[in-house]
């Protein structure tokens, strides 16, 4: 093994259940369901997927929603829209945090 | 607009329909179609009529679009000549057609397109006739300026290609400059009355992929385009067509420059649809060359693929009788059609 990714690996994701088949299948078949349309259209799922890629940081997953979302007719500012939502809320993750550094540094403060 | 040489113009490889036809064949790793069509029980492919007679009447055009399977554009001379369009006519006054489908290049750069149309209409006041206007060619001179009104008076079905709802995606596909002379022909288009409800005028838009990715859902898209073409332009349109992209021509060559053509290979096969295969266009179709060579569909035709051997293949020896017993010649590049919701001149068919 080269390197730890490889984009050829995204295609062998069904393979997992290999090695556990029950759970395996369980999963999928959950995952399947989940990205149908139902109170959130397959189309406004698929951003919300492509927006958490990124916030997870999966290679894997940013290459097969940014082709889906791309697919669903997403235009580039829409995608690079969500991203900044992700990017927006993993910057606001770290930064509402500087409130329990202000209150730790009042605390043990004269 | 910018004008880039055709694959033919170019003396590319790819110019060469067995060379084509090699480069599909010779993918390692994909099935075999006639195989997949048998495991659905649809081999050997059949007719069920022919409703529509597609026309070629050229390769010329005024665009050089990335992805055209006709390799057309301004370097191109191949065109029908009034002669093929006279046995045409015979055809036409004789059997009836209830779709005649002009395509080309583009159709309107024939100088006798508009003769063609005033005779077919002569003969046949009830079929619809379809032409596929690429747009721009309205505005391209003066003397194609009132191809709108022409179109009117003729009552004439209209198809239309915008890959997408702004000028990135169509301009990249297309070339630079097109989204806003298409969004100018549009306009016009709807002056005259075509798009808007109960005129009666049909003007319906193509989109396919700006890449090597599949459609989305027709409607879903029929409906961004609606939205955004109506609220930025005051664009009224019919039907959207989604239109797969098909692995020959210029889209192959696109696919091979930028390593895409395995993985877009792989993706039209897993997307094999036993529906969508059912309802492909060649079983109600026939497509006639510029030079009157009969075809199961416009891509075999670009392909060199003629109907079956020992069926009719000109329309000097066109027999319905016999052409809807033959077997369609299919390829590799059919996946293209059966993928999906799959794929054809009037877009999604499952």
């Amino acid at each position: 093994m080269d390197t730890y990714y490889n984009p050829d690996d995204l295609y062998k994701f069904g393979n997992i259940t290999e090695f556990q088949k029950a759970l395996g299948d369980k999963f999928f078949s959950w995952y399947n369901e989940v990205f149908k349309d139902s109170a959130l259209s397959a189309k406004e799922k698929s951003l919300i997927a492509l927006a958490v890629a990124h916030a997870v940081q999966c290679p894997y997953c940013i290459d097969a929603y940014s082709n889906d979302a791309v697919e669903k007719g997403y235009n580039n500012e829409q995608m690079m829209e969500a991203v900044h939502v992700a990017a927006a809320i993993r910057g606001g993750a770290s930064l509402v945090h500087g409130v329990q550094m202000m209150n730790k540094v009042k605390d043990i403060s004269m | 607009m910018k004008s880039t040489k055709t694959l033919h113009g170019a003396h590319h490889p790819l110019a060469n329909n067995d060379r084509q036809l090699e480069v599909l064949e010779m993918e390692s790793g994909i099935p075999s179609f006639p195989h997949r069509l048998e495991a659905s029980g649809l081999f050997p492919l059949k007719p069920t009529g022919i409703d529509i007679l597609q026309i070629n009447m050229g390769y010329m055009c005024n665009q050089t679009c990335k992805h055209c399977h006709v390799d057309a554009g301004p370097d191109r001379k191949e065109i029908m000549t009034s002669d093929t369009m006279n046995e045409l006519l015979t055809l036409v006054e004789k059997n009836h057609f209830p779709t005649i489908d002009l395509t080309g290049g583009a159709p309107e750069m024939n100088p006798d397109f508009r003769w063609f149309i005033e005779e077919i209409r002569k003969r046949d006041k009830a079929c619809k006739i379809i032409v596929r206007c690429n747009l721009t060619i309205i505005l391209a001179n003066k003397s194609y300026n009132d191809l709108p009104q022409f179109y009117k008076h003729h009552h004439l079905e209209i198809v239309s290609s915008l890959p997408f709802y702004n000028a990135d995606r169509t301009d990249r596909q297309r070339g630079e400059g097109v989204f806003m002379q298409s969004v100018m022909a549009l306009q016009m288009l709807n002056e005259a009355g075509y798009g808007k409800p109960d005129s009666g005028l049909i003007l319906n838009l193509v989109y396919n992929p700006s890449g090597a990715f599949l459609p989305a859902d027709q409607a879903l898209l029929e409906n961004d385009f609606k939205k955004e073409l109506k609220n930025n332009y005051d664009i009224e349109f019919n039907n959207l067509f989604a239109i797969t992209n098909m692995p020959i021509s210029r889209f192959l060559d696109y696919l091979m420059q930028t390593n895409n053509f395995h993985k877009y290979m792989q993706k039209l096969v897993n997307a094999f649809n036993p529906a969508a295969a059912a309802g492909v266009m060649c079983r109600n179709t026939i497509s006639v060359g510029w030079d009157g060579n009969l075809y199961d569909c416009d891509f075999n035709q670009m392909l060199g693929l003629k109907t079956e051997d020992g069926m009719p293949q000109h329309i000097r020896d066109f027999d319905l009788e016999q052409l809807n017993n033959r077997s369609i010649v299919i390829n590799q590049h059919c996946f293209g059609c059966t993928a999906g919701s799959g794929s054809s001149c009037g877009g999604a068919v499952a």
